[in-house]
């Protein structure tokens, strides 16, 4: 049989900036989007107060201020230093790992006598808290689909954060309760059509017939209900090149002349341009759009996007800022008040997959060493070292990250001071 | 904006040095290049466990008789065990501090080294929250 632990950070974004702060200990935290708009994480502490994940922070100013919640902004780099560690960790215990999270992973703990499994896990548990600062929950079951819901149950009832669910006892126990929105994968979109087949909980959905499932929500829906039973039907996933890149960020301050709109969609292009790169991909489609800030009632609104597909695939910047600044005259009207602009890049193709070209000539590329070049400047002396002209200097558009604690693990100037 | 040359620290950085176990002699092929060992990396040479060593920058003067210098980067490693006589980073109110761990029987202290500065005391029975172990320190001489 099969066996499959998911192991969880518990509140990663908090318990990170709790490793290097240890008078955060015990403190409610919320972490803040990019821009510093919205919380997007919260400590149990921050929890207990009722504050609500996604919630605009203006509207919890005064919860804030009457518990003294410490509030960060987004610190991206420290948080993927201290994930990196994590899995690094981990991958100790089992060969067979799939990140599939910043802070989520699943391991085929197989080869482990049923006995020692929880002392096994007791083990990586600790090492993980003592070499990283962060503590985890450790779902064990038969399927990812089950070790995902004994994760659930390790998280919120137990002290040792592990649960193990393979027995059909734990299986009856626990299924019975939990609703089908809460089992990974279902969501909010087939819980309604459930619901409306009087499946509302995990063990009806299991106990239903796999092949009425199969003709409301497709073979998706079966393998679920399959994987409910303990068939695991669902392996580890290798790690696959996305298929599209996204960058987009919303601006500090509402944006109207074109210029900085231009010069912050040439950085979301560098950026998503330095990610096609790393994971040896060329762009064949450009999309670019254009967004106003819809909460704003009093404003005109205007949403646009623009798509430009290129003759042969490239990964190299300078194509690609040229592409999007065209695109953004194609959509960029005057008199509106700006929000946010962005990048996808789409149609990727693996550098060694490329396809011949009668007319072109595929070997005359100067660009290719130069990007390598960028990029490797880039990342030994810091992001943005080099970066083009059309990504301006001065960057008024940049977004607000003013409470970031230090970048601890990856900044020579901003690791932690001790007296 | 700055325009970039290549500086030659940024060179010396990348270059790594092939350990020769006898002269070279110039002018034929020396039979001792067959026994050219690995380049030396410094990395591992100082860190044990990559993904638990954490680099760290002391301040102040209350470690200078460990030869802990203002300024000085301190190589942390969290896998390891905090035994007596260790330098550590240890969590003191909140704060953290790196100290010599000494434990007589039960009795846990955090010593300086540097008379100005006494002993940290621990209550009876209170361990030291130990956030890692200090296994080198760097300190610049120029």
């Amino acid at each position: 049989m099969k066996v499959f632990a998911l192991v969880d950070c518990n509140n990663f974004y908090a318990s990170c900036e709790r490793v290097f702060d240890p008078r955060l200990k015990r403190h409610a935290i919320v972490i803040l989007s990019n821009n510093d708009g919205c919380i997007v994480a919260r400590s149990n502490e921050a929890k207990a107060l009722g504050i609500p994940m996604g919630g605009p922070l203006f509207e919890q100013k005064a919860i804030i201020k009457k518990h003294n919640v410490a509030v960060f902004s987004s610190n991206y780099q420290l948080y993927g230093d201290m994930s990196q560690r994590v899995m690094d960790s981990l991958r100790l215990y089992s060969p067979d790992m799939e990140v599939y999270s910043i802070d989520e992973a699943f391991l085929r703990l197989d080869h482990l006598q049923p006995r020692n499994l929880y002392e096994y896990c007791k083990t990586m548990r600790a090492k993980v808290l003592q070499w990283t600062g962060i503590p985890v929950s450790i779902g064990i079951g038969p399927s990812k689909v089950l070790a995902k819901v004994a994760n659930h149950v390790a998280k919120k009832q137990r002290d040792d954060g592990i649960f193990d669910i393979r027995s059909q006892q734990a299986q009856d126990e626990i299924l019975k309760t939990l609703n089908v929105d809460k089992i990974w994968g279902v969501a909010g979109r087939w819980s309604e059509r459930l619901r409306l087949m009087g499946i509302s909980k995990a063990s009806e959905l299991r106990d239903a017939s796999p092949t009425i499932i199969r003709k409301h929500l497709s073979v998706v829906g079966e393998r679920i209900l399959r994987e409910l039973r303990g068939q695991s039907c669902l392996d580890l996933e290798e790690i696959q090149p996305r298929k599209s890149i996204m960058s987009s960020k919303s601006f500090g301050n509402l944006l109207t002349k074109k210029g900085p709109i231009e010069e912050a969609l040439a950085n979301y292009a560098a950026r998503a341009c330095e990610k096609l790169r790393k994971q040896n991909s060329q762009a064949q489609r450009v999309y670019v759009f254009v967004e106003t800030n819809g909460f704003r009632e009093i404003d005109r609104q205007y949403n646009n996007g623009f798509t430009y597909t290129l003759t042969i695939p490239t990964s190299d910047t300078r194509s690609i800022l040229e592409v999007a600044k065209f695109c953004l005259s194609k959509i960029y009207k005057h008199g509106y008040r700006y929000k946010k602009t962005g990048i996808m890049l789409m149609d990727l193709t693996s550098v060694s997959l490329e396809q011949k070209q009668l007319f072109v000539d595929l070997n005359h590329r100067p660009g290719d060493p130069l990007m390598g070049i960028v990029d490797r400047i880039n990342q030994d002396h810091g992001p943005d070292t080099l970066f083009f002209g059309a990504q301006g200097v001065t960057r008024e558009w940049k977004m607000r990250c003013g409470l970031r604690s230090p970048r601890y693990t990856t900044q020579w100037d901003e690791l932690l001071a001790v007296s | 904006m700055t325009a970039i040359t290549p500086n030659t620290s940024e060179i010396a950085r990348q270059c790594s040095f092939p350990l020769f176990l006898c002269h070279v002699a110039a002018g034929f092929p020396s039979p001792a290049d067959d026994y050219i060992e690995g380049p030396l990396d410094l990395n591992e040479h100082v860190i044990k466990h990559p993904s638990a060593t954490y680099f760290v920058r002391a301040s102040g003067d209350s470690m200078n008789g460990a030869g802990i210098f203002n300024g000085d980067l301190l190589i942390v490693d969290r896998s390891l065990e905090p035994i007596h006589g260790k330098v550590v980073i240890a969590e003191v109110d909140g704060q953290l501090t790196v100290k010599r761990l000494s434990k007589l029987k039960d009795h846990f202290s955090l010593q300086s080294e540097n008379a100005s500065y006494p002993p940290i005391e621990l209550q009876e029975g209170n361990e030291v929250v130990v956030w890692g172990v200090v296994t080198h320190v760097l300190h610049n001489l120029l």
